[in-house]
């Protein structure tokens, strides 16, 4: 019982550490990747390769004063930030990071390497993630500002229009796996099959389900408001959007959220296509963290490469363009699945 | 325990009930009862009824509330123009015959639960609220009413879009 509860906390521990390292090195990963996208260095000057550049950062952001401007609603305004950040980490409590471990021999039985397996594992992801609108919805409307507010409608009509499609593209994963568990999604995938009878191609739904991904990913960067969906901060137009009015701590929490959301949705979707923990030769949470991070690189070079939709182009991709060819998907698959 | 946990949320579930009513402002309003949705969800995890629970969290906590401050943020209700600041009589008198009604259906249900029958409700499954008996129910023994549902809702949706588009082309 009691060794059963320290590993539980120690694992909670370990999980929202590293998530909260990556986010803050994912804001440095994010300038240097850009910086060679556009021939420049980005950071350089604090630490080697500028690599302390997240610390000075966050010493910064933290010891800034904090404004809040006089018309705001208050209650409302000091709330927006965590309702933003919760559901950002606590989506993660049931992404599976790695097979079972023993910590090269340290424990008497093997530890399964997540904080929960519940039995609607995607689901609860989805539903904790379709929660994080309310911090930005929250934020601009509290911020008695016309921009915010704009901002925060734009959020909320965009993140309903996306989860329609995401939910959807994840269909066809689950009816081939026949099972909401994370764990079992992944389970599902091991193995090789030869293509030709030549060439050794893994499991992956990636492969499988091709339409499928590429919706979801599609549907991530909305969901996220990463750029070419990220109307709801566009600095041209609105002036950053939901948070113009934030400064300090609370502005570097929104900033968190989104990165710990891009961080949610690449984990997801590691697990549902891209074959989660399983690969050759290297521990299994290397192969994860490999694919994420492959994912997170592909967000930020989206951002750099493409420009920002208009706001009917947006809603016209996500209706008339997404949804559909979700649904046909969703159609296809079952009938592949039910003819064997 | 399990007790305990219950009537903590019940507790958070009435109370936020009450303050929707009570609220003066909109958007309280509509957080109170997000914050009713999401104590309701927390009794369901301890009825066991995880797919519900989930259902409940993403269908009404994330969809439809998001929907609700979406329109009163983008028509912008101020406490003092909203329709029910000043109430009138008849919509009183409408307010109070539901209440009662209501109430009688709540005291038939508990007299139901603790006069008739004290032994407890029937049985239930130990796998009763997974995704799997719940989705074999709908699609068996209640497909009907499932599907009469379906056209219900899209027939509300289209009627929807035709009352909101004033000129058909």
């Amino acid at each position: 019982m009691l060794e059963t509860l320290v590993i539980m906390l120690v694992k909670i521990g370990v999980v929202f550490g590293a998530l909260l390292l990556t986010v803050a090195y994912m804001t440095w990963v994010e300038r240097k990747v850009i910086a060679d996208i556009q021939v420049r260095l980005g950071p350089t000057r604090v630490g080697p390769y500028g690599l302390l550049q997240p610390i000075a950062d966050g010493l910064k952001l933290m010891f800034k004063e904090d404004l809040i401007p006089s018309q705001v609603d208050r209650v409302i305004f000091l709330l927006a930030p965590s309702l933003s950040i919760i559901p950002a980490f606590i989506a993660f409590a049931v992404i599976p990071f790695g097979d079972t471990t023993t910590l090269f021999g340290l424990l008497s039985r093997p530890v399964p390497l997540h904080i929960t397996d519940i039995d609607v594992g995607v689901l609860f992801v989805f539903g904790v993630a379709s929660l994080g609108v309310y911090g930005i919805v929250l934020a601009g409307w509290s911020s008695n500002n016309k921009y915010s507010l704009l901002g925060g409608l734009r959020s909320s009509a965009q993140l309903i229009s996306y989860e329609l499609s995401m939910g959807l593209s994840v269909v066809g994963v689950l009816l081939l796996v026949g099972s909401l568990s994370l764990v079992d999604i992944v389970k599902a995938q091991a193995g090789v099959s030869w293509w030709f009878g030549l060439l050794p191609v893994p499991n992956w739904f990636l492969f499988s389900q091709p339409v499928g991904f590429c919706i979801y990913f599609c549907c991530a960067l909305a969901e996220t408001n990463r750029a070419p969906f990220d109307l709801p901060e566009a600095e041209t137009e609105l002036v950053a959007g939901f948070h113009t009015e934030y400064s300090s701590m609370k502005f570097a929490m929104f900033f968190m959220a989104e990165y710990a959301n891009m961080i949610t949705v690449a984990a997801l979707a590691t697990t549902m296509f891209l074959g989660g923990w399983l690969g050759p030769v290297a521990p299994s949470p290397v192969w994860f963290l490999g694919k994420v991070f492959f994912l997170l690189f592909l967000f930020i070079w989206f951002r750099a490469t493409l420009p920002r939709f208009r706001y009917d182009q947006l809603m016209g991709f996500g209706w008339k363009r997404l949804l559909p060819l979700a649904l046909l998907n969703t159609a296809v698959t079952a009938i592949a699945a039910v003819r064997g | 325990m399990e007790l305990l946990i219950f009537a903590g949320l019940a507790l958070v579930a009435g109370v936020s009930g009450l303050l929707v009513v009570v609220q003066r402002h909109a958007v309280y309003s509509a957080l109170f009862l997000i914050l009713t949705m999401g104590a309701l969800a927390g009794i369901y995890i301890l009825l066991d009824a995880h797919f519900v629970w989930v259902i409940q969290v993403i269908v009404y906590a994330g969809a439809i509330m998001v929907l609700f401050l979406f329109v009163i943020m983008l028509l912008d209700i101020r406490s003092e123009q909203a329709p029910w600041a000043a109430p009138d009589r008849g919509r009183i008198l409408v307010a109070v015959l539901l209440s009662v009604v209501l109430l009688l259906e709540l005291g038939i249900a508990v007299a139901r639960r603790f006069v008739l029958a004290p032994a407890g409700g029937p049985a239930v499954a130990r796998n009763f609220g997974t995704t799997q008996t719940v989705g074999r129910l709908l699609f068996t023994d209640f497909l009907f009413p499932f599907e009469i549902t379906s056209i219900i809702l899209l027939v509300a949706m289209i009627g929807a879009m035709v009352l909101a588009k004033k000129r058909l082309t």
